[in-house]
């Protein structure tokens, strides 16, 4: 027997059903946020790929330290970063019709309003 | 267990618990930000740890560190970049490349366990170690694949070729086979013909799905980046990579559901692919004839501006032609008359899960407006007006009826209104190939212009009409 990945195995399912229990109510409104945010979320990979730079120590484990870290990085803050700009254009009510046709000079400092249109 | 091994294994559990909580307060969009601050906390909280572990352990190398640094810095700045940049239409796209990045992370951090650990490797690793190389390797070329053919690098269309369910059985048994193998022999060189199977399985797996099919696809891939990740937790014994590795397998696993059930079909059929290239067009079981109506911007101004009830339904069509500012603008303008407007979206509007909620959000419209179908199919009843631009088959009351490609796809009830304007380019055909029953509808005026001119004519069409 392996205690410690009979625990690991009992980690991994409980968190499936925790996920399935709080994911299932999210509304429809939001799932590309909610996308988003599991993405950022499966970031952390980063921990595991900054564990292998420790244990590198030739050439193909420094490139393989060198592209885990680069790719890990670029998912947990690009991740973060673009869920967060998502959910900073949900409102309950809009922004008056008068502060969006003065082209993006608006209530929230610095929305892009202007910039797509 | 040291006190040091004990308090960042604590610290692990909070990170994991502060991702659970972000992900509940995603529940409503009041909410949502502050979830996502959450979870952004946790994550920091989480590499802070990790870099007291290295620290504490004093093992790394100085190149180690330079490697390890440089590499988070590269990837901060693209992943800071992309995300501050992207337009909201390309959201799929990126979302994309984040599980291809991800998952190949994943399949890194088994690739270097493996090739370190060697002969000295215990089975039960093994088996874990090669399931992260598989999944990880899958979704990292899988999502490659599925990003360039959102943003039209490669042909949206179904790409097959004979046999190619031959290779694809060939390449599984490969990796599988192989896999097996290894678990009994650990072999670095056989390894690499792994890794190179599962890269190749991922591209012949998404090229043949077609275009409309997308929205499946990224929510399946997201699932198993998630898994890839859980796994690589496995291989280096962290419970956070393990919980958030779960949790974003549990939420693609139910958006893939959600996705494919709004489309009325299995995940099997979706990943067998070619949707759209068959005689689906041959299949209209006795679809009415009939003529089609056209309307003029004056007459479809008018129906709008005295109108007590608008419905508008937003598809595919009116983001692709980048008229969500003309479309929130018109409704603004309709909604200071009085008249009441909601948008009516459909699970699959859009290219990914929700695509169309953030396009709309991002042109302005208020959340609350934003209904799903179940809780604005009975309101269709008492509309004035259905407003659809750039949707087609999720209107097409065919779906009802058994014998067409579409029947019993949940659609919008969009027919029920009391009278419908479509704004279209044309009579063309949407992804499933049919006729559109709801044009013919006696009820239906066709409004035939790209949506963002039409959208525009028709804001300032209402303006002159009513001062």
């Amino acid at each position: 027997m392996y205690p410690a990945l009979l625990v690991d195995v009992a980690i991994f399912v409980l968190s499936l059903w925790v996920g399935f229990e709080v994911i299932s109510k999210v509304p429809a409104t939001l799932h590309t946020p909610l996308m988003s945010a599991a993405n950022s979320i499966h970031g952390i990979v980063l921990a595991g790929a900054m564990l292998i730079a420790v244990t590198a120590h030739n050439a193909i484990g420094y490139v393989i330290a060198f592209l885990a870290a680069a790719f890990a990085a670029a998912n947990v803050v690009g991740g973060y970063v673009v869920t967060g700009r998502m959910l900073k254009m949900f409102r309950r009510r809009p922004i008056s019709a008068d502060t969006v046709a003065a082209n993006g000079s608006n209530l929230n400092g610095h929305r892009d309003t202007g910039r797509s249109a | 267990m040291s006190d040091f091994a004990w308090t960042i294994q604590i610290i692990y559990l909070l990170a994991a618990s502060c991702f659970v909580f972000g992900l509940h307060l995603m529940n409503t969009p009041a909410t949502a930000r502050r979830g996502n601050q959450v979870s952004t906390a946790g994550m920091a909280v989480a590499i802070a740890a990790t870099l007291a572990v290295i620290v504490h352990d004093n093992l790394i190398s100085a190149t180690g560190w330079i490697v390890m640094i440089a590499g988070a810095l590269v990837g901060s700045a693209l992943g800071l970049y992309s995300a501050r940049n992207v337009q909201m239409t390309a959201m799929p796209q990126l979302v994309s490349m984040f599980n291809a990045v991800g998952g190949g992370a994943a399949a890194l951090v088994g690739i270097h366990d493996y090739m370190r650990s060697g002969a000295a490797v215990s089975a039960t690793m093994s088996v874990t170690t090669l399931l992260d190389v598989i999944i990880g390797g899958v979704t990292f070329s899988g999502s490659i694949i599925a990003a360039g053919k959102l943003q039209g690098v490669i042909t949206s269309a179904p790409v097959t070729f004979p046999g190619a369910r031959v290779v694809n059985l060939l390449l599984a048994v490969v990796g599988i086979g192989l896999g097996g193998y290894l678990i009994a022999a650990p072999n670095t060189a056989l390894l690499t013909i792994v890794i190179v199977a599962a890269l190749v399985f991922g591209v012949s797996m998404v090229m043949p799905i077609g275009g409309a099919d997308m929205p499946v696809v990224i929510s399946l891939l997201n699932a198993f980046t998630g898994t890839a990740v859980a796994m690589a937790g496995f291989v280096i014994g962290n419970w956070a990579m393990i919980i958030a590795g779960a949790l974003v397998g549990a939420s693609g696993g139910i958006l893939t559901k959600l996705m494919a059930d709004a489309m009325n079909r299995s995940i099997r059929n979706i990943m067998l692919g070619g949707f759209g290239t068959g005689d689906a067009a041959a299949a209209i079981a006795g679809g009415p004839g009939g003529d089609v109506k056209a309307i003029a911007a004056d007459d479809a101004a008018i129906q709008l501006a005295y109108a007590s009830k608008v419905i508008i339904v937003p598809g595919y069509g009116l983001a692709a032609a980048q008229a969500q500012h003309e479309v929130a603008a018109l409704a603004e303008l309709l909604e200071s008359r009085g008249v009441e407007v909601s948008y009516a979206i459909h699970p699959v509007a859009g290219r990914m899960p929700g695509h169309m909620n953030v396009l709309l959000a991002e042109a302005n419209v208020p959340y609350p407006q934003l209904k799903e179908m179940d809780e604005i199919n009975p309101e269709f009843a008492r509309a004035d007006v259905a407003l659809v631009i750039g949707a087609n088959d999720v209107t097409n009351p065919a779906a009802r009826r058994p014998g067409t490609a579409i029947s019993g796809m949940p659609i919008l009830d969009v027919d029920q209104a009391h009278s419908i304007i479509v704004i279209k380019r044309s009579m063309g055909h949407g992804y499933a190939g049919i006729d559109n029953e709801l044009y013919v509808d006696p009820k239906t005026s066709m409004y035939f212009a790209d949506a963002r001119k039409a959208l525009t004519e028709l804001a300032s069409a209402v303006k002159t009409l009513v001062g």
